[in-house]
């Protein structure tokens, strides 16, 4: 699929079509969506309606009831979710939403005004379960559920990254996040879901993570990555799998361990465990962190989210500690106590066995973030850090906007940046742009697919923009994250936006960063390049 | 006829009827129906309807605590907040407190506001740059209309106490400091003007907002417009009775209702456009107001590491248990040296 060029692209209107907007029907192109789940991930975790079908089809095979079935979905959900009811109700369309998306800022498609991505749902409710809407129609936003509308759904519903951005503008809260998980599930209700989404769920529920790795192929992996940490440093760094008796469960995305670049995070990792002596373990059973299945309903995301704790509690581990992960750690920070019911008494508060630091905060829900973790080894002086080994990277900070905006993680990393990094090597993107504000990666919430790469390439527009400027401006060559579905999309972003940077993870940086005692004379970053000032390239750079 | 000529049109006609409908009808000595009977009819449907209403949002649970965390969360002792930072991802009920006096008094979310524009860049390869900057008009048109709308509802408090209590005079005395004019000139008449036409011209100027408004949304607007308009031309131009008023309303109050002699019809319309905005008021978007204060990604403190939710329909679900996991790859995790729970028969045998 051939993809138009960034000027191209970045030749966006604003200016909606001359028709309202219920009687303008979503264009398939290709390109701008994503393939129909197959069957087979859907038998694999029970779900309904398993059928062979196709997005650009006419007739997507919905079943006879299928009207009944998402009418009867949304009263359970009205009942069930304070939140879905109230977003209905109380929306005042006053469009200071609409500007914030990064979707609607990378197509200019109306419809992707969450404001508007709202309506799509909102009208049906206003329709079926208000009186007004009932007796007045189109006038107050009501209208009747068809094909066209439930083609509608799907198609912006996925086009929607969950990244709460317009949440934080709403005067009132409104979460249109919440309103597409809702939609979601009510689209998988009839047997409507995306390819990408579902195989990773199916895998990850079957084999133990995303990526669908049985556990002698993960331990692989990961011991490949210890060999290579080996090679650059000369440091042993072990790898420990399903051990019982470890003080701590390591849970990372999948991302981590599986591809570049997010696998010299992993590389970080295990140098700073290595460093540190954490009596840690991971696990083949709980492999993921990561949560595609909170992508398509919150059921599933309790399915695939129980695993950390179940495992955690055989392997008789004290407390769990989790790698860089967005949504991982909305999942983790806002529903996974919610989901397990009651406190994880298996687990005991978490305590840092290095600086005896008790993370207060987490003496409930039992798992540290692997940056309060850094930060807190950081500040009790226990790392010996080189910044000058990432004197080559002028680094930026993209918020990941889960841990931005579902849990509000900013200082840790950035304190974590400003000691493995030289002074004056950072720099931070427009102010609008980063923290709270941050823009979303596009590919977020199950849709970083091949086959809607333009629709990819679109909604990271803002998010690359902003990047842009720092680079023109400072010259900045690396954008940090805390992301793994960060460092498995902005490559593809970037690569198309500004080939001239490159996605790191912080941990990495930490690892490149690291003074051990013994180790090799490092003339090479975790990634085989060249440091500035050191070894042979020191003349040459000086030379420039 | 286009959507958005429709929907204004439905809108303009709906509030024009409604001013014609209490004209004729006072004309035709309906005062006792719309003095008396609609506006204590339009007090039922309000306060029942938001009852209900308020009622009904509260008989939904809120499964997860998801407070959209707009700062730094509470988490190492050392770790830097400021009081935004407190205000914006609270701690714990108290800063919640915090943030909702801050969102409804003050709109805070709305104060957040920024634009963003796609303006060309010749430097940039793709030719084009995203620029964004504070945007502070539909916070001060907001906050604008609702003060000054509160500040007239309070003033109006005089017609329904005797004697007027001595804050609302005040108020009407600081409101009416400009004295330029002979009655007293109101500062707030000629804000909710303003604001009004603010809030209806951005919706009519801008193509993506006219494109998702609704009648639902002008209707609001234009009716309230009629009420102010109404107000101000009886205030300053076509003066009424205003002791008559006063003894219409103080009857009202005392559930001993009288028709006076000598009000005018243009009261009567003020009166019951007032009502129809009351009854509307439950069954529109006019709902955000108390909405507000139920709003979880608002209400709820960021605490949900250290304070355990309970989701009251929380329910067991399938998952792949460990055991079942093990059964899978037991000879696979063996033969790569992954611990196991049950050693394989195979390698037994093999042992022997």
């Amino acid at each position: 699929m051939s993809l138009p060029k960034p000027e191209e692209l970045a030749r966006v209107s604003y200016q909606p079509p001359a028709k309202g907007w219920m009687e303008v029907k979503p264009e398939f192109r290709p390109g701008t969506y994503c393939n129909a789940a197959a069957p087979k991930w859907l038998e694999w975790i029970d779900y309904p309606f398993p059928r062979q079908w196709s997005v650009a089809d006419e007739d997507w095979q919905l079943p006879a009831n299928w009207k009944e079935i998402v009418l009867a979905g949304m009263e359970d959900r009205l009942a069930r979710f304070r939140s879905l009811k109230l977003f209905f109700d109380i929306c005042v369309r006053c469009g200071a939403c609409a500007d914030k998306c990064h979707f609607f800022l990378g197509t200019g498609d109306p419809k992707n005004m969450p404001v508007l991505r709202a309506e799509l749902l909102r009208s049906v409710y206003k329709r079926y379960f208000t009186r007004i809407g009932k007796a007045l129609g189109e006038l107050v936003g009501a209208r009747d559920l068809d094909e066209d509308v439930i083609k509608e759904w799907f198609f912006y519903l996925y086009q929607c990254t969950i990244c709460r951005r317009c949440s934080l503008f709403c005067p009132y809260g409104i979460d249109m996040a919440e309103m597409t998980l809702l939609g979601r599930e009510m689209l998988a209700s009839v047997g409507l879901n995306i390819d990408w989404a579902l195989a990773s769920v199916a895998q990850c529920y079957e084999k133990g993570s995303h990526i669908g790795a049985t556990p002698q192929a993960l331990k692989d992996m990961m011991e490949f990555l210890a060999e290579e940490n080996e090679r650059i440093t000369g440091i042993k760094t072990p790898v420990y799998l399903n051990r019982k008796g470890a003080e701590v469960l390591v849970v990372v995305p999948s991302g981590d361990y599986f591809a570049d670049p997010g696998t010299y995070t992993f590389m970080g990792y295990l140098l700073l465990f290595t460093y540190i002596g954490l009596d840690y373990t991971f696990s083949t059973y709980a492999a993921e962190g990561g949560n595609f299945g909170w992508f398509v309903s919150h059921e599933m995301g309790k399915r695939l989210n129980a695993k950390i704790y179940e495992e955690a509690k055989r392997l008789k581990v004290k407390w769990i500690l989790g790698g860089e992960c967005g949504h991982m750690w909305r999942v983790c920070n806002q529903y996974m106590p919610t989901y397990y019911g009651e406190v994880p008494t298996f687990l005991e508060e978490p305590v840092s066995p290095i600086t005896g630091t008790k993370f207060e905060n987490a003496k409930v829900h039992r798992m540290v973030h692997i940056s309060e973790f850094t930060a807190d080894l950081i500040r009790h002086g226990k790392l010996n850090l080189d910044p000058q080994r990432n004197a080559h990277i002028k680094l930026t900070f993209h918020d990941s906007c889960n841990t931005a905006r579902g849990m509000g993680i900013f200082e840790e990393p950035r304190y974590i940046i400003q000691h493995v990094l030289p002074e004056g090597h950072f720099f931070e993107m427009p102010p609008h742009t980063i923290r709270e504000k941050t823009f979303c990666c596009g590919s977020s919430s199950g849709i970083n697919a091949n086959e809607n790469m333009e629709l990819r390439m679109q909604g990271g527009f803002a998010r690359a923009n902003a990047l842009r400027y720092v680079h023109e401006r400072y010259g900045v060559n690396h954008m940090g994250c805390i992301c793994a579905l960060d460092r498995a999309t902005l490559p593809t972003l970037v690569q198309y936006w500004v080939p001239e940077v490159e996605i790191t993870g912080i941990t990495e940086l930490v690892g490149n960063a690291l003074v051990f005692e013994g180790e090799l004379e490092r003339t090479t970053d975790l990634r085989d390049r060249d440091l500035v000032g050191f070894g042979e390239q020191e003349g040459g750079e000086e030379e420039e | 006829m286009n959507f958005t000529q429709r929907h204004i049109t439905v809108a303009l006609a709906a509030v024009l009827g409604l001013i014609a409908v209490a004209y004729v009808g006072v004309q035709g000595n309906l005062q006792l129906l719309f003095g008396v009977v609609v506006p204590y009819l339009a007090l039922l449907i309000f306060f029942e309807g938001i009852i209900y209403r308020v009622i009904k949002w509260a008989r939904s649970p809120v499964p997860f605590k998801i407070p959209t965390t707009a700062g730094q969360v509470k988490s190492l002792p050392w770790i830097p907040r400021t009081l935004g930072d407190k205000l914006d991802n609270p701690e714990n009920r108290l800063w919640v407190l915090g943030r909702m006096a801050l969102e409804v008094l003050a709109f805070r979310s709305l104060f957040r506001n920024t634009r963003t524009e796609l303006v060309p860049d010749p430097k940039f390869p793709e030719k084009a740059r995203l620029v964004h900057w504070s945007y502070k008009w539909l916070w001060l048109g907001a906050i604008a209309f609702h003060y000054a709308f509160l500040i007239i509802v309070l003033r109006h408090l005089r017609f329904f106490f005797e004697p007027t209590p001595k804050p609302i005079a005040l108020l009407g005395e600081i409101d009416g400091f400009l004295q330029f004019f002979i009655p007293t000139f109101y500062l707030t008449d000629i804000i909710i003007v303003l604001a009004l036409l603010y809030l209806l011209g951005r919706r009519l100027a801008n193509a993506n907002l006219r494109y998702i408004t609704l009648a639902s949304d002008y209707f609001p607007l234009f009716l309230i417009f009629g009420i102010v308009s109404t107000g101000i031309l009886m205030r300053y131009f076509f003066k009424t009775d205003i002791t008559a008023v006063k003894q219409l309303i103080m009857g009202l109050v005392s559930l001993k209702p009288v028709i006076p002699a000598g009000i005018s019809p243009l009261f009567y319309v003020h009166l019951f456009l007032v009502c129809v905005l009351l009854a509307y008021f439950p069954y529109s978007k006019l709902l955000h107001a108390p909405g507000v204060f139920l709003s979880p990604t608002r209400n709820l403190p960021g605490d949900n590491r250290w304070a355990l939710h309970v989701n009251p329909w929380n329910y067991p679900v399938k998952f792949h248990p460990y055991m079942e996991y093990e059964d899978q790859f037991r000879e696979a995790m063996y033969e790569a040296g992954i611990p196991v729970e049950k050693e394989p028969e195979t390698a037994e045998v093999e042992g022997e």
